[in-house]
């Protein structure tokens, strides 16, 4: 069997930043991706990123992925495994993996579970008719593969995510009908949400998706709005005409390979569900795992990045790659605590407080 | 609308093609943990392993009984984490009988 020092599992902004910093430690790593290709969600954003200097503010994601992909590829030390999924995780340290044709064994000292997060799905009727997305699948149709989801949107979420894919949408000449937000006032930032406003686009906050319309596929949305306890109230329905209702309610992180493993998980509103609990290194209650990225706890790209760079230092230097290791990890910890200054992480802040509330983990 | 003059379905499972009905009237029966409804219902067991529905069951169980997420205990979890072809399965064991223990 072959045998590694770190595995990464998944090569997002946080696995990618993972593997070059445990390889850049001298540590052998390999790097495991379902997908063909490196860089995870990064591939399909096309927008910039910005709010923070160092961690590549103005550039667009799918530029930082093809960077980070491109530092992977030249790194001595990584042994690269694309179109292969992780099927387990056994106790003797044993990662079970799904290739294209056949089940093959890996032995890591650590591993690095950097998943991501799934898209959460809403109730709502006719919620399976066609012309329902998600809007990573929006995304992925548009920015990746350059087909049009349809000719008329309906968000449903003013999040980052919603607000960001809607000017996008806009972009590519998709009209999008309105923004409809379900909390009182609008989740992602402003300057977001301003660009679609003046595009013309309502944003309509304390508002809902009651039911798709439509026989074969989507033709309308059915909204209604939502009092101060979050109820529908009867009577204010409205119906919007769409081809399309894309759902950017938010995402789950995704730790089934560390339930598995026997880490210690608690369920955290704050950071998306139920992730496992780690220290400031990214360190599980398991001491061979570590976790990093959306998989921790629902975040921003920049900070997966700087989170993965912390676990694979931290992962490293556990197997003795401690060379300026200290100077690195206060470094990129001083990072992540500067992205999460201020009011917008405010939310993250509380959440990663009640993690650690529980205790050590352990 | 659904089929003629029925009821629009709202969907929990795409996989198993739950009804958020169907979820609900299990939870009235007195089935509150995901396990007893994924194992009445197959909600969960189908090709995206519950990455769909798990936290909207949550929610349900959460919404009926007043408990909050960290008080609702999850299934357990097992590999694999994903649908595989027994064939995969098959030819690893031949390999492994051969010697080839990659």
């Amino acid at each position: 069997m072959k045998s590694v020092e770190i595995a990464v599992v998944g090569a997002g902004p946080a696995g990618l930043s993972a593997t070059l910093a445990a390889a850049g430690q001298g540590a052998s790593v390999a790097l495991i991706e379902r997908d063909e290709h490196l860089g995870g969600q990064l591939v399909k954003q096309t927008h910039k990123f910005f709010g923070s200097a160092r961690q590549e503010a103005g550039t667009r994601g799918v530029v930082i992925a093809r960077r980070l992909g491109q530092a992977v590829r030249e790194q001595a030390g990584i042994d690269l495994r694309l179109a292969t999924t992780v099927l387990g995780y056994y106790s003797d340290k044993v990662l079970y993996l799904e290739e294209p044709d056949r089940l093959a064994k890996l032995q890591a000292e650590r591993a690095i579970f950097a998943t991501g997060a799934s898209e959460r799905m809403l109730i709502f009727g006719n919620n399976d008719r066609p012309g329902v997305y998600g809007a990573g699948a929006v995304q992925t149709l548009m920015n990746v593969h350059g087909v049009m989801p349809g000719r008329r949107v309906l968000m449903i979420g003013a999040g980052n995510i919603g607000l960001i894919v809607s000017y996008q949408l806009l972009q590519a000449g998709v009209q999008v009908a309105a923004i409809v937000e379900a909390a009182p006032r609008i989740g992602g930032y402003l300057v977001h949400a301003a660009k679609v406003r003046r595009a013309g686009v309502p944003i309509l906050t304390g508002h809902t998706v009651k039911e798709a319309v439509g026989e074969e596929a989507v033709e309308a949305a059915v909204i209604w709005r939502l009092d101060e306890q979050w109820r529908p109230v009867p009577g204010t329905e409205e119906r919007v005409d769409c081809d399309v209702i894309c759902l950017a309610t938010g995402l789950s992180p995704l730790g089934e390979l560390m339930w598995q493993a026997g880490c210690r998980m608690a369920y955290v509103p704050e950071l998306g569900g139920h992730v496992p609990w780690h220290d400031d290194d990214l360190r599980t209650s398991h001491e061979d795992i570590y976790v990093a990225g959306d998989a921790s706890g629902v975040e921003e790209a920049s900070a997966a990045m700087v989170e993965g760079r912390i676990a694979g230092l931290a992962a490293a230097r556990s197997l003795g790659h401690d060379r300026d290791v200290e100077e690195k990890l206060g470094e990129a910890r001083r990072e992540l605590a500067a992205l999460r200054a201020g009011p917008t992480g405010e939310k993250i802040r509380r959440g990663l407080e009640s993690l650690r509330q529980g205790g050590d983990g352990r | 609308m659904g089929p003629e003059g029925s009821k629009p379905k709202t969907v929990i499972c795409r996989c198993e093609d739950v009804t958020v009905e169907e979820i609900r009237k299990l939870i009235e029966k007195g089935y509150q943990t995901p396990d007893e409804i994924k194992r009445l219902s197959r909600c969960g067991m189908g090709q995206c392993q519950g990455r769909t529905c798990r936290n909207l069951v949550l929610q349900e169980i959460g919404a009926a009984t007043g408990r909050e997420g960290k008080d609702i205990p999850m299934s357990t979890f097992r590999p694999p984490t994903k649908p595989v072809k027994l064939g995969l399965y098959a030819r690893a064991r031949a390999e492994h009988e051969g010697g080839d223990d990659r």
